[in-house]
């Protein structure tokens, strides 16, 4: 039924972006040069359709990284089994070079809450987070990579930063870490810490990819600035200059676009892409790095 | 407080947009930071609402966009998502709106829906080829009768006492529905044997006939049932309806079968 990849599924440490059902016709017309595609993984959990022959066509071509936005890591319930078992079968049937997933929770009860929900740091939810993590990595018989957060607040009870909480996770489970710049950038934003601090602080041996982003502007309840990260715009200069910092520290790292709403045409979205190549290309190979 | 009582306190300020940020959250600067704990709970609605917009966009045209989003909205509050699978999301969203008191004056609300949420099965569904059907013409006449048809895994029937099929007919196409008659009732089949999903209004006896088909009648009984229900019954003309539409992919004959 499947047919076997031609391209190797290694995530080359490039540009890619997030795989839109918009674009599949140009991608396939134009075969653009870039790096590898992500995508959702829960967009591609029907049994059939255009979406799989979309998307072996082009995983022909490209190596593939595939995003969980549902798995609810941070819950305190267990984890949906059946939902583990879809991830399972299409990370067989698709071979995608990285495996990420999210420092949050968005299931409760029965509900699904289509958001990602905030996570205490607490030593209770520390716990939690790396059982649930070692039953995504047995389950699948990989590793996969912890994406930091985007908040809008905090909690009382949390008893150690972010970056320990994210820390303590991958040495404890093994996972290695997803740094998406545009959620520090909000987060700092919102918070009122400095996003370069954060960033020198951030395990960046344990990153294995980059994510960036557009956000959106509004206000809090004291009329700070309060970043919403909306994926709906281009990535904003501060977080490109954060962005190259990180390089510079990191060495060339699997980078994402990611434009989920007010979805731009795919030459928009390519430019971006070179945009990142672009500061990515100033390394030279050698400092080229590995997760582990 | 533990993980399971910060989380259901969350959660129960979440789905009560009068309610305050909970208590479990950080106070910056000593204020309840209810305008930030306000981005998830819009998070959650829009973006739901989103999902149930591309899903039913017909629906969202016939009502327009604002009535659209106040009835999304009453509707996640009733029946929010028990799946990650987002285009799962609104298979009761017909039902919901046939008992909804502010579309009571669109009655067929529900039925385009219905449709909607078919088409949207039908393009996810499992694969299938299709045969053709010329197969009949290699199958032992006399045994015609006892064959049973297993159908596209995608197709879904559909009836309705409103011209359904042509109100979302004429509202895909931006035309208006308003010159829509809406005196008779249509049955639809939704069906996706390639790429694109087809959707077509099925002639009279056509419901009937293929309700029996899928139930797992025989051709034979099938037929027999249509022929004494709808006058002029044309079973040559049905046949090759059906499987012009790629609706049949596998005949077994019943004394064949194992």
């Amino acid at each position: 039924m499947d047919t076997p990849a031609k391209t190797s599924s290694a995530v080359p440490p490039r540009a890619g972006v997030g795989l839109k059902a918009a674009h599949y016709t140009p991608i396939l017309e134009q075969h653009p040069d870039i790096g590898w595609f992500e995508i959702h993984a829960e967009n591609y959990m029907g049994a059939g359709g255009p979406p799989h022959r979309y998307l072996e066509a082009i995983r022909r071509d490209y190596p593939l990284s595939l995003h969980g936005v549902g798995l609810s890591i941070g819950a305190d319930k267990p984890l949906d089994q059946d939902h583990l078992i879809r991830l399972k079968r299409l990370n067989e049937r698709y071979q995608p070079g990285l495996f990420s997933e999210h420092l949050a929770w968005s299931t409760h009860d029965e509900f699904f809450f289509n958001d990602l929900l905030p996570v205490p740091y607490t030593q209770e939810a520390l716990a939690r987070c790396a059982d649930h993590i070692d039953q995504v990595q047995e389950t699948l018989g990989r590793q996969m990579l912890l994406e930091n957060p985007s908040t809008y607040v905090t909690f009382e009870d949390s008893s150690m930063s972010e970056i320990e909480f994210l820390r303590s996770l991958s040495e404890r489970t093994g996972c290695g870490l997803l740094l998406d710049v545009n959620n520090v950038f909000v987060s700092a934003t919102n918070h009122g810490y400095s996003p370069e601090d954060y960033l020198d602080a951030f395990p960046i041996e344990r990153v294995g990819e980059i994510h960036l982003g557009g956000h959106a502007r509004d206000q809090d309840d004291a009329g700070a600035p309060l970043l919403i990260d909306a994926h709906d715009r281009a990535v904003a200069d501060p977080v490109w200059m954060l962005y190259a910092r990180v390089i510079g520290r990191s060495g060339n790292l699997p980078t994402l676009i990611e434009w989920d709403n007010e979805l731009p045409s795919w030459q928009e979205l390519f430019a971006e892409a070179q945009a990142a190549d672009a500061i990515l290309l100033q390394d030279p190979p050698e400092q080229q790095h590995v997760a582990r | 407080m533990s993980l399971a009582e910060l989380q259901s306190g969350f959660i129960a300020s979440l789905r009560t947009p009068s309610a305050a940020a909970p208590e479990s959250l950080a106070a910056p600067a000593g204020m309840r930071p209810n305008r930030r704990f306000n981005v998830y709970r819009n998070n959650v609605v829009v973006s739901l609402i989103e999902a149930l917009r591309s899903s039913f966009p017909v629906v969202e045209r016939l009502v327009g966009e604002e009535f659209f989003k106040a009835t999304a909205r009453a509707y996640i509050d009733h029946e929010p998502p028990r799946s990650p699978l987002m285009f799962q999301y609104g298979e009761t969203f017909g039902s919901f709106l046939d008992a909804f008191p502010p579309a009571a004056s669109v009655p067929y609300l529900g039925d385009v829906a219905r449709l909607e949420f078919a088409r949207l099965t039908a393009y996810h569904a499992q694969d299938r080829a299709a045969i053709a059907l010329t197969h009949l013409s290699t199958l032992p006449p006399e045994q015609l009768g006892g064959a049973e048809f297993q159908l596209h895994p995608s197709l879904t029937l559909l009836t309705s006492r409103w011209p359904v099929f042509s109100l979302w007919a004429a509202s895909s196409e931006q035309q208006s529905a308003q010159d829509v008659n809406l005196d008779t009732g249509e049955d639809v089949i939704v069906i996706r044997p390639e790429y694109d999903v087809d959707v077509r209004c099925l002639p009279s006896g056509g419901y009937g006939f293929l309700r029996a088909l899928q139930g797992g009648a025989s051709l034979g009984e099938a037929a027999e049932q249509a022929t004494q229900t709808t006058e002029n019954f044309n079973l040559a003309h049905h046949l090759e309806g059906l499987f012009g539409l790629g609706a049949v992919c596998a005949v077994e004959l019943r004394n064949s079968k194992q």
